[in-house]
């Protein structure tokens, strides 16, 4: 028999909310967290809207050893990685190291520490380069601090795949934990908002221009224009079922089905892999579509991918067939971070029965979505799919369900 | 800034910009003669706090110099040598 994977803790720093608490409660209460961005002055540029994470100051949560050599969020991480450490109730004095491992996802690594030390590389000369930039940028950086941090030794890594991140590296901890691990610290926890980081995303061609938070980004929308980029994410605690048991821990629920599918070359004609991602998920769950009671949907704002996605859900569950949300429309999209918050969300809403809204948008007809628009719905929801796509072709999608008493 | 000592109130300011100071470590007490691994800096942080003095006094140290030596002591020792020798040419 497969091993089972739980869901035992869960830390959130996001754009509505800092903490699980907070942003749950927002959430459910479609409180909005984007607005004029604030991290950098973004007159003249064409995106000028982000989901920043309020009242977050390193300081009151991390050693000061920590702050002069990594990014912002990297820290956001490390809080969030503490956040569900004590959520799940783990005493890390009690563990093995080898058996507790991290894995995260990334998209861009530590921009704005970057940019500062670019920018002294150009103005003042190599000697005015921090040494930390040696690993304050990179990719895999989030994982390495948390492993640190924590004396965690066990299998560890990082995934890049955009978006689709946030669910590649949650099925490539439940793969370690299958191997063996007890326990990893996965999610992502993810954030450029820096000049650097904004043109790069403004070249990707899918910002908003809009400068009215309330207008600026409605996925699924006939007159969708582009999503607004934020900061922060999810990570969760991912424990072998039977050692949680073992443990008396509090279970959110179980990882019970993922897949992954790539794009078909652009102009190829055929189908995109959305649908596919979608159906072998399902099955890896031992699911079929009348058992999901909600799917938390990617909602890139971008209405090419927009059809995509709605035509992927009607192909799979019939035209408004299946309840739809998209909470990130109160975050921006957090790329890497984005779909271990949504997993978050699923996991909150098979807890509370409830399934938060999506904001500010008026579903375009065409669609056939049963989009969760007009505040949240009371619902008992034990089986959620998350999806999640990435720059690049990349499509994930990830099955949460209640575990089983 | 160039010549003049290294003393080690500068270095403690020094470290504490560059790298932090560790959680239960007390920078302001007697730290000359304690290895830089108790006080919790590890290569990294002395290849930055080397840096930042190179900076300050206009000198160029040899990377080993900042990371094989092990006491505050001993780093102050090496830097001031380097700046009487270079007060002396």
């Amino acid at each position: 028999m497969t091993t089972s994977v739980v869901v035992t803790g869960i830390g959130v720093t996001a754009p509505n909310g800092l903490g699980t608490d907070a942003f749950w409660a927002a959430t459910r209460a479609g409180e909005s967290g984007i607005g004029p961005v604030k991290r950098f002055d973004a007159t003249g540029y064409p995106a000028k809207l982000a989901g920043e994470v309020p009242g977050f100051e390193a300081t009151d949560h991390l050693p000061s050893r920590l702050i002069p050599q990594t990014d912002h969020m990297t820290r956001l991480a490390l809080v969030a990685a503490d956040w569900a450490l004590a959520d799940a109730g783990v005493a890390l004095d009690q563990w093995q190291q080898f058996d507790m491992g991290v894995i995260t996802a990334s998209s861009s690594g530590g921009f704005e520490f970057g940019q500062n030390e670019l920018q002294k590389l150009w103005a003042k000369g190599g000697q005015y380069v921090s040494a930390y930039q040696s690993f304050a940028w990179f990719y895999a950086v989030n994982t390495g601090q948390i492993s640190i941090r924590n004396g965690m030794q066990g299998p560890s890594g990082v995934v890049v795949s955009d978006q689709a991140g946030g669910l590649d590296a949650l099925a490539q901890a439940r793969r370690q934990i299958r191997k063996g691990t007890r326990l990893i610290v996965s999610g992502g926890v993810d954030g450029s908002i820096c000049p650097w980081g904004w043109i790069a995303q403004v070249a990707a061609g899918r910002l908003t221009g809009s400068e009215d938070p309330d207008k600026a980004y409605r996925p699924f929308a006939a007159d969708a224009d582009g999503y607004v980029p934020g900061e922060g994410g999810a990570l969760l605690i991912l424990e072998d079922a039977e050692s949680a048991r073992e443990r008396g821990a509090r279970v959110y629920g179980e990882i019970a089905g993922y897949a992954a599918t790539f794009d078909p070359k652009p102009g190829s004609g055929r189908e995109p892999g959305l649908k596919r991602a979608i159906e072998a998920a399902l099955a890896d769950a031992g699911v079929t579509a009348a058992d999901i009671d909600v799917v938390f949907a990617d909602a890139a704002a971008v209405p090419d991918l927009d059809r995509a996605e709605a035509e992927a859900i009607g192909a799979v569950f019939g035209p408004r067939g299946v309840p739809v949300t998209a909470p990130k429309t109160m975050t921006g999209r957090l790329y890497s971070g984005a779909a271990s918050l949504d997993t978050a969300a699923a996991l909150l809403s098979i807890r509370d029965g409830v399934i938060p809204p999506t904001t500010n948008v008026a579903p375009a007809p065409e669609y056939d979505l049963d989009l969760v628009v007009d505040g949240p719905r009371t619902a008992p929801v034990a089986t959620a799919l998350v999806l999640a796509r990435g720059y690049g072709g990349f499509n994930s999608a990830m099955v949460v369900r209640k575990a089983a008493k | 800034m160039a010549g003049s000592e290294l003393t080690i109130e500068d270095l403690k300011r020094i470290l504490r910009d560059a790298a932090g100071e560790t959680e239960g470590i007390d920078l302001d007490g007697d730290i000359l003669d304690q290895t830089f691994e108790d006080l919790g800096y590890d290569s990294l942080a002395l290849l930055e706090t080397g840096s930042r003095i190179e900076r300050e006094h206009g000198i160029e140290l040899e990377d080993t110099s900042v990371t094989v030596v092990e006491t505050p002591r001993a780093l102050l020792a090496v830097v001031n040598e380097q700046l009487a020798a270079e007060r002396a040419a």
